[in-house]
């Protein structure tokens, strides 16, 4: 009858060098490592502007159980995101597991505190297939990564090349432990099933099952050379993988905890010039925004070194589809290199001097965002990237590196209060054109209860006051006592702040807040949804605002508003809604405009792939319609050929950015006559009853 | 190198809607907003990357009202150094020669190795800058679109008829007359303005400049306006009315119809 295995703790080599020396040494030489690296890590941190975000930790706690533990957004894309998860709650029960195995190194017959009865049998059976489930994922993933080769972790010729050879190292590391763990535990089964005694359960069909099943005929002294072996092999790769992960896009197995818990809360705003700087002490800052690496927060570092490069937002980033220079995952991939280069882990730290645009960043680059925000609503693991854009476009503003075509809209701006140049008296002229009633103009003889606020383009851009004309008579229809601001009213200035020009925004946002506030009206409705994200996001103390196809869906319901069905003549039509930006993903208005449209008898409608939060930008709105950027194809044209694609012809939209952007790029796609494309407010006013 | 860029404040062209007013001999100037003359930020953009590259200092100068100051405050913002305001009631009703005889004066208060001024104005008949230079006896470039400094010299581009360029050699000092194009001006925004608002600005008059009251103003013109009208509709002139769109038609239309479209 044959002893039992030796265990790592009382092996001795060659029968004299105990091995127990090695599993004491491995950890304690490993972690020593690993604490000298995240020390390293955490010196652009601790140097960064600040952030604050150690508010609210109750929906902070949420966050982190929905999206960093229940992996909320992984499915989002199928196959990665199973093959994620199946890797991350294994991990996550494994971890017990690796850490037991690192004592029993040093201590024979370790067992976790609490896993001796019930509770172990339970654990240790979920672990065997946990393991397996594992392995199996990572041979899945080695295989996708290596001969399948998703396109979206490819890289650009100007990026160099790409990572897959990091991604199949840890995948190689991941199916180590699991091979080694499984073997260490098998060939000490196959051994006791030699020496005759009730051998330990493993769970039937895992890894550790089948090579107990092959291991079992082979002779004791191989059995303790793969136990032992094994056994080391498992401790090395473990600490060897802990090690790495700071070094690179691992890093993330480390900070998305942390980056999910620091997650920005809220949607639709702006972070401030500088956290703990009111508006009133902004003229005392030398500087404005992100010139240089120290001027980002710890966030933005924080983000950098979270990102795992998938690609999830550069593949829904509309910029990115149409060939513009901008590419997010990059944005953070490029800030987290810098950080390594320069803070880095066995030299000197360097100084961080140089300007970031014109060196990892260009001017194109950053210009090239619509701020639509559809990376960061795919970011599994919450990395921001609007509030980064914003700041670096500060920092240009600040050194008056603006382009050519945005100076006279910016100057108009301020002087006029619209990007056109335009007549403050002129504003309102789109109501003369009213005939069944008049508009009231808020001044101080006039009053209502509700202001339509109706922004830049609505006011003066002749193709979209008809949008303004459409609102005007669907609040006149359904009773509602309303008036509008005329001159006094100024552009929103949504995109005046995202573009950069914070001073600026600031002005015309204590304009608006004045008049409005002035004007004693109890709620706020507008048609546009940039001029909705800012009074509801970027304004203070004003009355409630909602979007017009919030008003329409609950005066349907009520009854205030009555549709007749949709037009025998008009056969054929079928109709889908584009979600814009503003009022979809940042204001999380979906269903309103969706049940507007419904509420029209007889219409037909469909979904386009891309909708919802996964709405693909028009290319974007105020500002944006000056930007010339550099670009293979236009954002409008792709969505024009989605909604053809969706079987749609008719395209509704609730915003006149969207509008104008779609109604143009029917007409570059050559689909006039084939396409069109309608605001919700025009489509409701034409099925008034 | 010490660099004078000579600045004026006008309605800006694009942001207004220029109409006679109703005695016909000015603009309606109730709802106008004003601004730099476009070409002068070319100039100051091109002084400041000079200065950038070869040393010195950029002086901003303008003859008008107190309103004038925030011109200059806004191209202070854009990096000149100092600013001087000309500004006198004997100033008033100026021809092109009045103005450029009390730029003479204020030139001849510094020390400038180099003058710009904007080719043109948006109002202004593009006569200054010729002007100065035959007063001061100064070498004089118009519509430069490119400068290279060297020593005790420059090389100056100009663009000529037919889009030629010609690239001159002329000696400091000099008056130069800066094309648009020749640079990207860059942004000033409210901060910058701010940033600058309590810089000092003196104001001189004719007699801090040694002018004689009677060389400048209405009284010393020898152009004077007579009448302010636009252009009658002449023979074969139509204007095309009605909504963008509706325009657009038309345009089209009338395009077909005489053949310049097929």
């Amino acid at each position: 009858m044959d002893s039992l295995l030796l265990s790592p703790a009382t092996y001795k080599l060659f029968g004299f060098f105990p091995m127990v020396i090695f599993s004491v040494l491995i950890p304690v030489a490993a972690i020593a490592l690993f604490t000298f690296i995240l020390a390293k890590r955490l010196a652009p941190i601790v140097r960064a502007k600040p952030d604050f975000r150690f508010d609210r930790p109750v929906e902070r706690v949420i966050n982190v159980i929905k999206i960093w533990l229940g992996q909320y957004r992984h499915p989002r894309y199928m196959v990665a995101g199973v093959i994620h998860m199946t890797i991350f709650f294994g991990f996550l029960i494994l971890s017990i597991r690796s850490t037991e195995l690192v004592f029993k190194g040093i201590k024979e017959g370790f067992i976790f505190p609490g896993l001796g009865g019930i509770l172990g049998h339970i654990y240790y059976t979920l672990k065997d297939y946990a393991s397996t489930a594992v392995f199996i994922a990572a041979v899945v993933a080695f295989i996708r990564r290596a001969w399948f080769r998703p396109s979206r972790y490819s890289y650009p010729d100007s990026y160099g090349e790409d990572h897959t050879w990091e991604a199949l190292l840890v995948l190689g590391f991941i199916m180590t432990l699991m091979v080694s763990e499984s073997l260490y535990e098998a060939v000490a089964v196959a051994q006791q099933v030699h020496a005759g005694i009730s051998p330990d359960f493993i769970s039937p069909l895992t890894l550790g099952w089948f090579f107990e099943k092959i291991s079992v005929h082979a002779g004791r002294s191989t059995l303790q050379s793969l136990h032992i072996i094994s056994y080391y092999v498992h401790d090395l790769t473990f600490f060897t993988f802990l090690c790495f992960l700071p070094l690179g896009k691992h890093f993330h197995v480390i900070t998305s905890l942390f980056n999910v818990y620091f997650m920005r809360l809220e949607r639709g705003n702006i972070r401030p010039v500088r956290y703990g700087v009111s508006d009133e002490e902004l003229d005392d800052l030398e500087s404005f925004g992100v010139k240089k690496y120290d001027d980002f927060t710890w966030k933005d570092i924080l983000d950098f070194y979270t990102c795992a490069d998938c690609g999830r937002c550069s593949d829904q980033c509309p910029a990115n589809f149409v060939g513009r220079p901008l590419s997010p995952r990059f944005i953070s991939l490029k800030g987290r290199d810098f950080a390594f280069e320069h803070y880095s882990l066995f030299s000197d730290f360097t100084k961080r001097d140089e300007e970031l645009i014109g060196t990892i960043y260009s001017e194109d680059e950053i210009w090239s965002c619509t701020t639509c925000g559809a990376c960061e609503q795919e970011c599994p693991i919450g990395i921001e990237y609007i509030n980064k854009i914003v700041d670096l476009r500060r920092g240009m503003v600040d050194d008056g590196n603006v382009p050519q075509t945005l100076q006279k809209p910016l100057q108009s701006l301020g002087k006029r209060g619209n990007p056109y140049g335009k007549l403050e008296k002129k504003r309102a002229d789109w109501t003369k054109e009213l005939e069944d009633f008049e508009v009231k103009i808020l001044d101080k003889k006039e009053t209502a209860d509700t202001l339509y606020f109706v922004d830049s383009v609505t006011s003066y851009d002749e193709r979209m006051q008809s949008i303004a004309k459409a609102t005007a008579t669907i609040l006149n229809r359904a009773g509602v006592d309303f008036g509008i601001l005329g001159k006094k009213e100024k552009d929103s200035a949504n995109e005046v702040r995202r573009f950069g020009e914070e001073m600026l925004f600031q002005d015309l946002r204590d304009r608006n807040t004045d008049a409005i506030l002035d004007s004693g009206v109890s709620r706020i409705v507008t048609a546009d949804p940039h001029a909705l994200n800012a009074l509801k996001h970027e304004y203070k103390d004003l009355p409630p605002v909602e979007h017009i196809s919030q008003f329409m869906a609950r005066s349907i319901a009520e009854g205030r508003i009555r549709l007749k069905g949709i037009c025998p003549e008009e056969p054929g039509k079928v109709y889908t809604y584009h979600d814009p930006c503003y009022l979809g993903r940042h204001n999380s208005v979906y269903d309103d405009p969706r049940e507007v449209i419904d509420a029209i008898a007889g219409i037909r409608r469909v979904e386009m792939v891309k909708s919802r939060d996964r709405s693909f930008c028009c290319s974007g709105g105020g500002l944006m319609l000056f930007y010339e950027p550099e670009e293979d194809e236009r954002m409008g044209v792709v969505r024009v050929r989605m909604a053809k694609e969706a079987g749609a012809n008719v395209i509704v939209t609730a915003c006149p950015f969207c509008l104008t952007n779609i109604e143009d790029a029917i007409k570059v796609a050559g689909l006039e006559g084939e396409m069109e494309a309608i605001d919700l407010c025009e489509l409701v006013e034409q099925h008034l009853q | 190198m010490e660099i004078l860029v000579c600045v004026k404040r006008v309605p800006d062209t694009a942001e207004n809607e220029i109409e006679i007013n109703s005695d016909g001999n000015d603009i309606e100037r109730d709802d106008l907003v004003y601004s730099v003359n476009e070409w002068d930020n070319y100039a100051v953009e091109e002084a400041i990357q000079i200065v950038d590259k070869v040393g010195g200092s950029v002086t901003v100068v303008t003859v008008g009202d107190d309103e004038s100051e925030e011109v200059l405050r806004r191209e202070m913002a854009m990096g000149a150094e100092k600013g001087i305001l000309l500004s006198d009631d004997a100033f008033e009703g100026s021809d092109g020669k009045g103005i450029a005889t009390a730029l003479k004066a204020a030139v001849e208060k510094g020390s400038y190795d180099l003058i710009f001024t904007g080719a043109q104005a948006d109002d202004g008949a593009a006569q200054v800058g010729g002007m100065l230079a035959a007063m001061l006896d100064y070498p004089y470039a118009s519509l430069v679109n490119l400068i290279e400094p060297g020593d005790g010299k420059l090389k100056v581009g100009r663009e000529i008829e037919g889009g030629n360029q010609e690239i001159n050699e002329i000696e400091l000092p000099c008056v130069l007359s800066i094309q648009t194009g020749i640079n990207e001006p860059r942004y000033v925004g409210i901060r910058g303005i701010r940033k600058v608002a309590s810089v000092e600005i003196p104001t001189l008059g004719a007699s801090d400049l040694g002018l004689d009251a009677g060389s400048v103003g209405e009284g010393a013109a020898k152009v004077r306006r007579v009448d302010y009208f636009m252009p009658e509709m002449g023979e074969g002139a139509e204007m095309l009315e009605g909504s963008t769109e509706e325009i657009i038609d038309k345009l089209i239309e009338l395009l077909k119809a005489k053949g310049g479209l097929k």
